[in-house]
């Protein structure tokens, strides 16, 4: 399916056509650069997405699929900018508790049916209620809609939610609490708007190819489980004619390298760089290696709780540890990915974070070492009393690679004795939850750009909270920025605390490394959270 | 023969209960449940989603209404982990996607098992014996974990003949490695246990026997030591033609099938609990099937066994 965006080009093509068949599909309208006939954008998914259903779906590979195929009230560019989506703009009153939001009077359905505001209250009702169950109603409630918890709780009525159509236009939310960047929050696939008379005639199914409408760019078109999901031009949306890809397959490859081999044979035009490799292919294709940092932190957390080792509620052990880990051994030998070294629990890479000026960021490895050896002396372990702890991880290769060479670094500097184990992932997570744990291994991936995403997890109510580690003065820091206008110096504070009380030895910060073909113009890399809209990228002519 | 098949059917069903039963406590006693995951739900959210599966009643009444469903409405519930499908669906879908290429690895690996192990029998101790049982040891020997990643290295990155992975409805460009990669070890024991039974069958009396009263060569193979030499190898293909079902889970993660292989045991890792007992009932009446079947074909192949 081939669309020709205007007049014009269309007589630009024709007599290119006859010219040179070459550039039968034109050139882009900003960048000039020649566009390839095909206009196919295959991508490599590890695994089969959970679901396309916006208000359902929990996983990132799930997520990207929604978000081509629906579109909110706001949307990100190539920077992580907000920019217009179904709503062209937005009002909000002064304590930001009520947010207006105007939508186009273009926007469609792929059945032609308008996108009205009604589709958005219906859709935001059906995220919290109990029926439903949508294991994501808990991003209602941390965008702070009047009511959103006490439906989830099933202690009022869906209606009661604070969002209001207005009119088939506006769209009017009350939050319970003052939220600046409730708009952002808009970008994400749970407060996508959803098709009404295509689920309650369709039930559970109403997400297959042959029954789903849409009102994105793309539609599904196309769904084999564990094999492949094709998405295609939507020729009803809006902004049709600027979209330039027109279709997107997304390959379930299960195995990295077989991947990178696809990726090679010309068959993907993006897939993951297996650990390690990162630094050949860079050699090999640097037109098509690329790295560049991700909202993920990788940590190891302490056991503080109750039930934790005696040894670890020593903060000068604590902090030893911290110290003899060589991040540059980690990211450079290990990883070998372009991955940051971690000095803060926040990734740098976090929007409007700035990390404090720590101790252990400023001097070198060789003084850290020292630093270290001083430490654990302190507390009382040498050669004749070595500290012995056991750490665990999710079985993985790179995790026990890591793991490994962490252990060999304590035992070498510091004569620490510690003993590995990996888990199967669900054991693991139960294990670690249940504070079963000396050592075990963390990572978290942002849920948002703002450094809250990662700084709640230490605080005490936190559920993710798996070393129960307690500080009041970070507890009132975090509260006090929930409201606050200027959020940086606050986090900066907390990351300060973080560094002197060592409840966690981060490691590492993500990276996305990815083999990207060339010929694809326009990856967001420098989207932090990778939010990437298929109508935003386009094929070059090779 | 006819009463001793509904005889085995019917004793089928106390063992696929038992099989059920098992399957659903032992699932369920594995640590970490379907929404264990690394963002503990919120605990309302968490009561809401068990409640709509069910998982909020006693053991025993969620055990009951599963049975109830599958017997009734032909219904295995719905998937904890693919929120838009339910293992009807997902079965429906992967089953004969495994079917096509196990059965076509079955036939391959059987075809060439048997006419190695044939051929090596009767040239014994000439080069044919040798690269026979060369080719079948190292067949045998190369695992299929390794063999997946070199197919797809050889044929699709260096000589770019065939697909890298995929389905496609099952074209046959799609369906060459995927059966190369399943049939390649059985094809190596179908060869050697061929060879040796046909070995001790051409030493036996009856064919010195057939050879002194001067049958020609080919009729003693085809109409006299064939079957007997078949016996063994049958009992060995019975479960092997269950394995090309089952055990194809590495065929779906090298070469994206989207077989029912790797649904099986990503509903393990996931405790996906409906997924796995269906695919698991699934398997387990294919086992008892098969297992009449083999057990049936002993009859025609030996005179001795009648039932």
């Amino acid at each position: 399916m081939k669309h020709i965006r205007n007049s014009a080009l269309a007589t630009l093509v024709a007599t290119t056509m006859l010219a040179s068949p070459v550039l039968a599909a034109g050139t882009h309208p900003t960048t000039g650069e020649p566009l390839a006939d095909d206009q196919t954008f295959t991508y490599r998914v590890l695994d089969e997405h959970s679901s396309v259903d916006p208000q359902v779906v929990e996983d990132v590979t799930g997520a990207e699929v929604v978000r081509d195929l629906f579109e909110g009230l706001m949307n990100q560019d190539e920077d992580g900018n907000l920019v217009p989506g179904v709503a062209t703009g937005f009002t909000t009153n002064d304590d930001k508790t009520v947010y207006t939001f105007t939508l186009r009077d273009n926007a469609k359905w792929s059945n032609g049916d308008p996108v009205v505001a009604g589709d958005f209250v219906y859709a935001w009702q059906r995220a919290v209620d109990p029926e439903l169950s949508s294991p994501y109603a808990w991003y209602m409630e941390i965008t702070s809609i009047e009511n959103a918890a006490k439906i989830i709780a099933g202690d009022a009525p869906i209606t009661d939610l604070g969002v209001k159509a207005i009119d088939d236009r506006t769209l009017e939310i009350t939050l319970s609490a003052p939220l600046p960047y409730f708009a952002t929050m808009t970008t994400h696939s749970t407060l996508f708007p959803a098709p009404r008379s295509v689920i309650e005639a369709h039930g559970a199914d109403w997400t297959k190819p042959e029954n789903i409408v849409s009102n994105g760019a793309y539609v599904l078109t196309e769904h084999l489980p564990n094999e492949r999901s094709v998405r295609e031009r939507n020729p009803m949306y809006w902004d049709n004619e600027n979209t330039i890809i027109d279709k997107v397959v997304a390959l379930v490859i299960n195995d990295e390298n077989v991947a990178l081999t696809r990726y090679m044979a010309g068959e993907l035009d993006r897939t993951e760089v297996p650990a390690g490799q990162f630094p050949r292919l860079k050699e090999e294709h640097p037109e098509e290696a690329i790295s560049f940092p991700r909202l993920c932190n990788y940590y190891y957390t302490f056991n503080l709780s109750n039930d934790g080792p005696e040894q670890f509620k020593d903060v000068r052990v604590r902090k030893a540890l911290a110290m003899a880990v060589d991040r540059k051994i980690i990211v450079e030998n290990v990883l070998a990915g372009g991955q940051p070294e971690a000095y803060s629990f926040t990734p740098a890479a976090v929007a409007n974070f700035e990390p404090p000026a720590s101790e252990m960021a400023s001097i070198t490895q060789a003084e850290r070492d020292a630093k270290a050896k001083e430490l654990l002396a302190e507390a009382g372990y040498g050669p004749d009393n070595p500290l012995k702890f056991s750490m665990i991880y999710n079985t993985s290769e790179s995790h026990k690679k890591i793991a490994v060479a962490m252990s060999q670094m304590w035992k070498q500097k510091l004569g620490v004795e510690a003993e590995l184990g990996n888990m199967e992932w669900k054991v693991f997570l139960e294990t670690r939850g249940n504070q079963d744990f000396e050592l075990a291994r963390g990572a978290w991936c942002g849920d948002y750009n703002e450094a809250s995403t990662f700084l709640d997890l230490l605080t005490t109510p936190s559920g993710y909270n798996d070393g129960k580690f307690s500080s009041a003065e970070i507890d009132s820091l975090m509260t006090q920025a929930r409201t606050a206008s200027e959020t940086s110096d606050l986090y900066t504070r907390v990351e300060a605390i973080i560094a002197q009380e060592q409840p966690v030895i981060p490691i590492y910060h993500y990276a996305g490394v990815y083999m990207l073909d060339s010929d694809v113009g326009n990856w967001p890399v420098n989207n932090v959270e990778q939010n990437w809209y298929s109508k935003n990228l386009y094929k070059i002519a090779e | 023969m006819l009463g001793y098949s509904i005889r085995r059917l019917l004793a089928a069903i106390p063992t696929l209960l038992l099989l059920i039963a098992a399957s659903f406590v032992l699932i369920q006693v594995a640590p970490g449940g379907p929404f264990t995951s690394e963002r503990p739900l919120p605990p309302q959210v968490l009561a809401n989603i068990e409640a709509r599966y069910g998982l909020d009643q006693p053991m025993w009444k969620q055990f009951w209404d599963y049975l109830y469903n599958i017997v009734f409405h032909f219904d295995f519930g719905p998937s904890f982990k693919f929120k838009d499908r339910d293992v009807n669906d997902i079965i429906a879908q992967g089953f004969p996607i495994s079917l096509t290429y196990g059965f076509l690895s079955f036939l391959a690996a059987t075809s060439v098992g048997v006419t190695l192990g044939v051929a090596a029998a009767i040239r014994h101790n000439t080069w044919i014996d040798y690269f026979a049982v060369s080719l079948g040891i190292a067949a045998q020997a190369l695992p299929n974990f390794i063999m997946g990643p070199i197919l797809i290295l050889v044929f699709t990155l260096y000589l770019g003949w065939l697909p890298g992975g995929g389905w496609n409805g099952g074209a046959w460009p799609y369906l060459i490695m995927p059966v190369i990669a399943l049939s390649t070890s059985y094809m190596g024991s179908i060869a050697r246990i061929t060879r040796s039974s046909m070995l001790e069958v051409l030493n036996s009396n009856y064919i010195r026997t057939a050879r002194a009263k001067g049958i020609p060569e080919r009729q003693i193979i085809w109409k006299h030591a064939m079957k007997p030499t078949l016996l063994p190898v049958v009992s060995y293909l019975g479960p092997v033609f269950v394995y090309v079902l089952t055990g194809s889970v590495f065929v779906d993660i090298y070469f994206s099938t989207g077989g029912l292989g790797q649904a099986y045991v990503g509903s393990a890792l996931s405790r996906d609990y409906s997924v796995l007992l269906g695919v698991t009932i699934l398997y387990g009446g294919l086992t008892v099937l098969v297992n009449l079947i083999t057990d049936l074909a002993y009859a025609w192949f030996d005179p001795k066994i009648r039932y």
